[in-house]
């Protein structure tokens, strides 16, 4: 089932095209990379996808519904989720209400029941509290629960910020660059992640990475992106020996 | 047990301030003491309404005491013009000053930067020309023979309501939400938070309990006029925010009753006094930036039966590894 249909996208900034009639049409369940050099649009793709940018044409429809104009935090209840490429955690609350927060919209009382703590407030917090620690459980990161978040490693970090994501309950996430500062081991452990929670969550990925064995590794089906166009479509064999792919990232052949 | 431990508690609380109140009328206690202690009060409840948004909202406002003057000039209409009791002008000055915080948020939030400030900032200005210039409540004048409704017992029950209220808003998903707001705009909104609405939410509340404190402040002093106002009195509020601990309630708390006795104690000294509230301020950003508290809170201050929970559960699950990472 197609859940996720982008339709000739296209983003101008002031006379720069950054993207241009792109087009993606995401399965349920399916894991797609998307890749191409520095400065090619891949995220400013994620940024149209979620709303921090209306696109200047196209259209973004989602299990059915047009979000193209959709503010990131409806596009967010609506089901999709997100990391950053630059790690961008609530740096000085705990790792625990970092997580709380992304099930702020789960908690339905209101101020006056905060105020009075009344049992629908309890019982509500109890059940945040009760699901947040399971989170953190799965992602090995509960005995650092009262850390602060800027306080953790870089994985842990990135761990975190993806348990964060997944707190809100995505049909679909998207990952920006998530291996991004990783060593050699430490990617291979994130690929290993993500495939991992592509499993457990039931979930549609949609992968922004730049470490090719990442993007091999995983990815089922890949699109490459140069210079805000699409130049490749394709299984990861058949991008890997991609004349055009290659020339995007090493340069063109020269013939002596 | 728990219960009938914080029924004690709060018994123990309450009855101190009643023996403060009775001392003060049978004048143990010296009026000028009393005084300044309801000072105290009230800008504690300015100081922590102010932190709400300056402290866990992460924004700048520099215009506070135009909610207070909403506040004290509305109760003082209430009784002196309409013969109202105390507890109703009371209540209408935080239910209009919250509103016009409210209103006042719809076009500081639709921007972004630093605009809240110079809108905070124009708005107090506003405020005290209007009251400036408004024959019926006085104009430069201001307004005088307000009842003497403020005592110690009112201003210490507003005081603890106001401190247990916020501190109950703060640590429930309210509050988070505003922390985290603080703390990553972009990603807060990708987690779902509508960031204009909760931001409007907390400026309401907070300009609603700076409209209570001013409604106390003009029923203590039995007075009030513009000048009391103006961005001068904002400043001495910012100044007790940031001595005391952005994101602390207990800073607030902290930096209002230090700095209120510090410049009770600095009477003396006459006009330098002005210049003693701007040095402290110009020291503590050298050294705290985040004053005195940061924004840590006293243990008494953070929720119990969390922390219990959490422990019994990472003691009881914190071994098990999942091992299928």
């Amino acid at each position: 089932m197609s859940l996720m249909q982008v339709e000739n996208i296209t983003m101008n900034f002031d006379g720069l095209r950054a993207v241009q009639n792109f087009n993606l049409d995401l399965q349920e369940g399916e894991l797609i990379g998307l890749i191409g050099p520095n400065g090619a649009g891949k995220t400013t793709v994620f940024n149209i996808l979620t709303g921090v940018y209306i696109p200047s044409q196209g259209t973004v429809t989602f299990a059915g519904e047009n979000i193209t104009k959709h503010a990131p935090w409806q596009i967010n209840r609506s089901g999709i989720a997100r990391t950053f490429q630059n790690i961008r955690l609530f740096d000085n609350m705990t790792v625990l209400d970092n997580i709380k927060v992304a099930m702020n919209y789960q908690m339905k009382y209101k101020m006056f029941s905060a105020v009075l703590r009344t049992p629908k407030y309890r019982q509500e917090e109890s059940m945040v509290l009760k699901e947040s620690l399971e989170m953190l459980q799965l992602f090995n990161l509960v005995e650092k629960y009262n850390f602060l978040a800027k306080n953790l490693s870089y994985g842990e970090q990135r761990r975190l910020e993806i348990a964060r994501a997944l707190t809100t309950k995505p049909r679909l996430l998207l990952l920006d660059e998530p291996a991004a500062g990783m060593n050699a081991k430490e990617s291979e452990e994130l690929m290993h992640l993500i495939s991992w929670i592509h499993k457990k969550f039931n979930l549609t990925i949609l992968l922004i990475e730049h470490h090719m064995p990442v993007v091999m590794g995983i990815c089922q089906r890949i699109k490459v992106l140069d210079f805000g166009q699409t130049i490749a479509e394709g299984t990861p064999d058949e991008i890997k020996n991609n004349p055009k792919v290659i020339e995007a990232y090493l340069g063109e052949e020269v013939d002596h | 047990m728990k219960i009938i431990k914080s029924i004690a508690f709060w018994t123990v609380i309450l009855a101190l301030g009643i023996l403060v109140e009775m001392l003060g009328r049978f004048e143990y206690i010296n009026p000028y003491v009393i005084q300044v202690l309801e000072l105290i009060g009230i800008n504690i409840i300015l100081v922590s309404s102010l932190n709400i948004i300056n402290g866990f909202l992460g924004e700048f406002a520099i215009g506070h005491a135009g909610f207070m003057a909403t506040g004290a000039y509305l109760s003082a209409i209430c009784t002196v013009k309409f013969h109202m009791p105390f507890a109703l002008g009371f209540l209408a000055a935080g239910l209009l000053s919250g509103l016009i915080a409210y209103l006042i948020g719809v076009p500081a939030f639709k921007t972004f930067g630093d605009y809240l400030a110079v809108i905070t900032l124009g708005f107090n200005m506003i405020i005290v020309n209007l009251l400036n210039n408004l024959e019926y409540v006085g104009a430069a004048r201001g307004m005088v023979g307000l009842p003497k409704s403020t005592n110690f017992i009112w201003v210490f029950c507003a005081t603890i309501l106001t401190l247990i209220i916020f501190r109950n808003i703060i640590f429930s998903n309210y509050g988070r939400i505003w922390t985290a707001i603080r703390e990553n705009t972009l990603a807060a909104e990708m987690m779902g938070i509508n960031v204009v609405r909760s931001k409007m939410v907390a400026f309401a509340i907070a300009g609603c309990f700076a409209g209570l404190a001013g409604a106390l402040w003009g029923h203590m002093l039995q007075y009030i006029n513009p000048s009391s106002f103006t961005y001068l009195k904002s400043t001495d509020m910012l100044t007790m925010l940031y001595l005391g601990g952005v994101g602390s309630l207990t800073g607030s708390v902290l930096g209002a009753v230090l700095m209120t006795g510090l410049l009770e104690i600095l009477r003396d000294l006459g006009v330098w006094r002005m210049v003693i509230g701007p040095v402290i301020l110009v020291l503590i950003m050298l050294t705290k930036p985040l004053g005195l508290f940061g924004s840590r809170e006293l243990k008494i201050v953070q929720p119990k039966s969390d922390r219990e929970e959490v422990q019994k559960y990472v003691s009881h699950a914190g071994r098990k590894h999942n091992n299928e990472l």
